[in-house]
Order: structure tokens, then C-alpha cells, then sequence
């Protein structure tokens, strides 16, 4: 059974008394430990898909599969719990907290998930460590490099062992260096811990570390290829 | 469900964040609970003070004093015509089932001589029953021995303002004074009283028995001569069922036909009291009441300020709904946060309170009383008005989209 299961989703928003629909009927299925890339120019409806996916948005119709579980009728609160349990985010903007030091930072998943707190932290220290951030335990969010704070962030969407990660942009602040160290952590997680990822972006050389390329034109699927590395 | 002291941490976080804007807001609820606490203390020490002048006068007291005289038309208030009898006293003391004593007094003023010095004071000429009643123990010495009261003793208790003015130092016992020219010798002196009433000095007193009064001090119209009878009842609901009684009961001794009027005055001192105390209760909750309405103010400057940092804080709202907190783990958030920018209020407040309460009593003779119940009353009040109005903030908060949030510059 494939982890993602998407079967005819559309969704539309209401625009000047039409609705507008943004995505047409997507079709589509990611298994296990792939590393999927979203591309698509802006206004092609990857982010709305990637909302969906991401369980931040449901489907005006079709149908979700999303680890056996069928999610495009859940309610906002059981929806969070899904995010919580199976999907680790990482953002353009980073998106950490600020005034919250780094090991908080990536506590908070299972402060929701009502972690004891000894434990939280354990789990927090072996995240930071995985991406290479034990130094830097303690720190504020604006005393860390552009690189190091979407390292935090990855580091907050592995900690509560989600399956899936989504990355929506995730080197879109960052510069060519950084860029190629948060992509080689990506292909890590994947390839050595066996996390999902599903990558959005426009940039062809991000896509390339994916060994799968979907393209999305006009809120449909155009293209969907293996990277042939 | 995100736990209590994770929950709390993240309040005290915020709130540290802006610590000028958290001071400012909590001012209101500051003020508020101060006011309330300084106000409580007021009304609770006016009450407190009505009920020591109560004790001081004696528990379920009935006074009855002569009735009014008309003389040329002109009617001439309460005691200008003297009808009262010692024997009123014992008969009523004697029959009436509620009443359980009387203490005759026959009042009198006059220049009492120690040595040099000299006075001029109050004389009660009474018996044992006055203290009894007043529940007034002496300072030193003895009360009238029952040869002092049957064979017209000239022996006198002294107030203590009457031994400071006559006696400074000295130890007044077994010492002899005149009174109105007449040589007393001072047996005891009562424990010290202090101000009954506007300005009445309960120590600027001298007793001397009653039948010393009646025959060598004071000028009576008729034998037996009282101005004022002092009954103590035996229950406060005695005060009220027992006054028709005693009113039958002294037409019968004075003879009075049923188209005479009352020669006597019967006073409840015990109704006064009560309704004494009833106004000040309500002086009491009046007053608190008026210091509630800041602390409603101060309510709606939390609401006002949580509405702001909800706005300000969408993006990290946006987060944590990403990152899987549920409505109602925002709302508590939220809810946490005024609650504990409130309570800190509060507390700080109850502090403020507690000073001003000091201050007034400190800089006024009047005692402002502070209870645990009148500072618990407005500190949980504080934390009632910082959960009501922080919870529109924390809903409103609670029902942001997840994916707008996150967009949110």
C-alpha cells in the first residue's frame, strides 16, 4: 500500500462569485522512502497541492489516502494530529520560534504530542546532533546562520520520527553553499534513515537531488518522471 | 493535550517579551485589587470598630430612661421628668422572663479634689450590675462590697483618665477624694475603655454606689430616684420580645391609666446596633463594589492587549497549528497567558493594598482591617476577569487557519 494515495483531487476557491479552481483533478501516488520533487511555475497550484499533502488544507472533492488513513474529511483538530504523527515541515522562512533556543525549537512537536519532558529533550539532543548542530543546543534562532536555522528546522521535523517530510522551498533564503548542505541532509535522511521527503520548488539543480520529478502546469500533473541522475 | 508547566512557561515567556506592555496592562488590575483590598479594609474596620463599641456598651442592651415633661407648653426630651425607680429595675429583673439583669444609674457631674489637683467629671452613682452588664472588669482593687451599697459607703471606682488627671503616678487605692466636697475613699479603678461614640470618654468616669448617690451627692425629687435603668436581655431576640412586657410592667408600677401616655423611654441599643451595622455592611460591599469596576477596566485592558499580541503573533500561531497544536491547545495558550499577566497583577496589587491599608492607619486613628477573606476575594476576582476577557482573544486565536498564519508578515 502506497504511504500517499491521491485519487481525483480538485480544489477550488471562491473568486468574484466563480470559483476558481486551482487544482483539476490530481492523480497520484508516492510510496515509501521516495524523494519526490514538486515543481511548477507560480500560479500552477504546487503550493495548494503541497497545502493538501501537508494536511493543512483539505480537497474540495476527491480523496486522500495518507498512511491507510483517509484524511480529506477530517476536522482542523484532527487534522493537527495528523501533522503532528506523520509530517515534519520545513519551510522557505525557517519558521522557528524566536526567543525560543534551538533544543525548544525542536521540542515543540512533542509538546503537542504530550511528551514527558526529560524525554522531549533527549529526543531534541539527538535530533540537533543528526544534523550536525550539537554545538549549538542553546542557541537563539537569530544568533544562528541562515543554514544552521533551517538545519534547526529539519532537525523539528524528524525529532517525533514523522514519516513524511515537506520541505516547500526549503533553500529558497539560502545561499549556493548552504543550499547544497541542506540538500546532501535531505538525501541523508532519505537515503540513510528512510524518511519520505516531498520537496517543493522551481529551481532545477534542488530537483535534481529528487530521484522523483513531478511537474505541475495549470493545476495538473505534466509531467511525472525518475530522475535519471 | 500540552502540559501545565510547559504551558505556563511559554505564558511567563511571552509576557517577559514585552515587559513594559505586560506592566502597564496588568496596572489596571493592579489598581483594581488595591482599591478593592484598601476599601475592604475600610468598610470591614468601620464594622469592626461598631461591633467593639457594641461589646464596650454590653451585649443585648435595654435602656429605659424617664419620659418627657411639658412645662408651659414647651416639651422638655426625654428625662426632664424624672419617674424612674431603682425597684423598676428589680422588678423587671425579677419578672421578665428574658431579662437577666438591671442596673440602676443616677447620673450626676460635679468637681471631685485629690490633694492640689482637681477634676471635673461624670458621676454614676450604680451598683455592681453596671460593670456586670458592661462586662467591664477593674484594673486593680475591688467592686462595691454589699455594706458599701446597703448602708450608703462613701467609697468610689475611678476611670482611668479621672486617676491620671488627679493622681498622675501615684497609686490612687485607699487614698480619700472629694467629691463634690463630700470625702470618697478610692477602692478600684476600671481597665482602661477608651472613646465610645463621637468623643465620649468612657474613662472620664467615677462610680459610687447608688444609694451614696441618691442620699449625700446628688438631689433627688423622690425616694429612689433613678435617671436610667440598664437592662441586660438574655438573648438578642430578647431585646425585641421582651419590650412590651417591661412596658406593661412599669404602667402597672406607675400607675398609669389607659389614657396616659408612657412616662418612660425604652431604647434597644441592640436594634441601634444592628442597624448600625447593617449600613456599614453595606457601606462595605458599596464601597468594594465601586473598587470592582477598575478592576473590570483593567479586565478590558487585557482583552485589548491579548487582541494585540494574538495579531503580533500570528506567524508563531501559524507554527505551532502546523506543527500539530490543536484549537484547543491555542486557546489554552492564550487563556494561560491572560490568566497569568492577571494573577501576576493581582498579586502585585494585593501588595500595593496591604501598603495602602498600612498608610491609612499609620497617618489616620482610624483602623482599617484586613482579613484573608478580603484578600482573597479580589485576587480571585482579578484571575475570574483575566480568564472572561482573555478568552475572546484565545478564541480568536484558536480559529486562525494554519496556512494564512503561516503567510503572515
Amino acid at each position: 500500500m502506497a504511504l500517499i494515495e491521491l485519487k481525483d483531487i480538485h480544489k477550488s476557491y471562491p473568486l468574484d462569485g466563480f470559483d476558481l479552481e486551482i487544482l483539476k483533478g490530481i492523480t497520484l501516488k508516492i510510496e515509501k522512502g521516495e524523494f519526490v520533487a514538486i515543481m511548477g511555475p507560480s500560479g500552477s497550484g504546487k503550493s495548494t497541492l503541497m497545502n493538501i499533502l501537508g494536511c493543512l488544507d483539505t480537497p474540495s472533492s476527491g480523496s486522500y489516502m495518507l498512511d491507510g488513513q483517509a484524511v480529506q474529511n477530517l476536522s482542523a483538530d484532527e487534522l493537527a494530529e495528523i501533522r503532528n504523527q506523520k509530517i515534519g515541515f520545513v519551510f522557505q522562512g525557517f519558521n522557528l520560534l524566536s526567543r525560543t533556543t534551538a533544543l525548544e525549537n525542536v521540542e515543540l512537536p512533542m509538546v503537542y504530542s504530550n511528551t514527558p519532558s526529560k524525554l522531549r529533550q533527549e529526543r531534541a539532543q539527538k535530533a540537533l546532533t543528526a544534523v550536525g548542530l550539537s554545538e549549538r543546543m542553546h542557541h537563539m534562532p537569530n544568533q544562528l546562520s541562515g543554514g544552521q536555522q533551517q538545519r534547526v528546522a529539519i532537525a523539528r521535523a524528524i525529532v517525533n520520527e514523522a514519516p513524511i517530510i515537506f520541505a516547500d522551498e526549503p533553500t529558497g533564503n539560502l545561499d549556493t553553499k548552504m543550499s547544497v548542505e541542506i540538500m546532501q541532509l535531505f538525501t541523508e535522511l532519505n537515503e540513510k534513515m528512510g524518511r519520505t521527503i516531498i520537496l517543493v520548488t522551481h529551481e532545477e539543480d534542488i530537483a535534481r537531488y529528487a530521484k522523483r520529478i513531478i511537474k505541475i502546469v495549470d493545476g495538473e500533473i505534466n509531467s511525472d518522471q525518475r530522475n535519471k541522475k | 493535550m500540552i502540559d501545565f508547566s510547559t504551558i505556563f512557561s511559554i505564558a511567563i515567556r511571552a509576557i517577559k517579551a514585552n515587559k513594559m506592555r505586560s506592566i502597564l496592562t496588568s496596572l489596571g488590575i493592579i489598581i483594581g485589587v488595591a482599591a478593592v483590598i484598601v476599601m475592604l479594609a475600610i468598610g470591614n474596620g468601620a464594622q469592626v470598630t461598631i461591633q467593639n463599641e457594641m461589646k464596650s456598651m454590653g451585649t443585648n442592651l435595654i435602656m429605659i430612661r424617664s419620659g418627657t415633661s411639658t412645662s408651659g407648653g414647651q416639651r422638655m426630651g426625654h428625662g426632664s421628668q424624672p419617674t424612674m425607680k431603682a425597684g423598676d429595675g428589680n422588678a423587671i429583673e425579677e419578672k421578665i422572663e428574658g431579662i437577666s439583669l438591671a442596673a440602676p444609674v443616677l447620673n450626676d457631674a460635679g468637681q471631685i479634689v485629690y490633694g492640689n489637683a482637681n477634676w471635673s467629671t461624670s458621676i454614676v452613682g450604680t451598683d455592681n450590675r453596671y460593670f456586670q452588664i458592661k462586662d467591664w472588669s477593674l484594673a486593680y482593687g475591688r467592686y462595691f462590697s454589699q455594706t458599701d451599697i446597703t448602708s450608703a459607703g462613701k467609697v468610689a471606682i475611678l476611670g482611668t483618665t479621672v486617676v491620671k488627671e488627679l493622681f498622675g503616678d501615684v497609686d490612687p487605692l485607699g487614698k480619700t477624694i472629694r467629691v463634690k466636697g463630700i470625702p470618697f475613699t478610692v477602692i478600684g479603678v476600671t481597665t482602661s475603655r477608651g472613646q465610645s461614640g463621637p468623643g465620649m470618654d468612657q474613662d472620664d468616669m467615677i462610680y459610687i454606689p447608688l444609694s451614696t448617690a441618691q442620699k449625700k451627692v446628688t438631689g433627688i425629687s423622690f425616694p429612689d430616684m433613678v435617671n436610667m435603668i440598664m437592662l441586660q436581655a438574655k438573648t438578642a431576640q430578647d431585646t425585641y420580645t421582651s419590650q412590651d412586657a417591661i412596658k406593661a410592667l412599669l404602667r402597672q408600677r406607675h400607675n398609669l391609666g389607659t389614657n396616659k401616655d408612657d412616662d418612660f423611654v425604652i431604647m434597644n441599643l441592640t436594634q441601634m446596633m444592628e442597624m448600625m451595622e447593617t449600613s456599614t455592611k453595606v457601606l462595605t460591599i458599596l464601597l468594594g463594589s465601586i473598587a470592582s469596576i477598575s478592576l473590570l477596566v483593567g479586565g478590558i485592558g487585557i482583552m485589548n492587549i491579548m487582541l494585540v499580541s494574538v495579531t503580533e503573533r500570528t506567524r508563531e500561531i501559524g507554527i505551532r497549528m502546523a506543527i500539530g497544536a490543536k484549537s484547543w491547545d491555542i486557546r489554552l495558550q492564550f487563556l494561560t497567558e491572560a490568566l497569568v499577566l492577571s494573577l501576576i497583577g493581582g498579586l502585585i496589587g494585593v501588595i500595593c493594598g496591604l501598603i495602602g491599608v498600612a498608610v491609612i492607619s499609620f497617618f489616620s486613628s482610624f483602623k482599617a482591617i484586613v482579613s484573608i477573606f478580603y484578600i482573597l476575594l479580589p485576587f480571585s476576582f482579578a484571575g475570574i476577569v483575566g480568564l472572561f476577557f482573555g478568552f475572546y482573544p484565545a478564541y480568536k486565536a484558536s480559529l486562525l487557519n494554519p496556512i494564512n498564519a503561516l503567510r503572515y508578515e
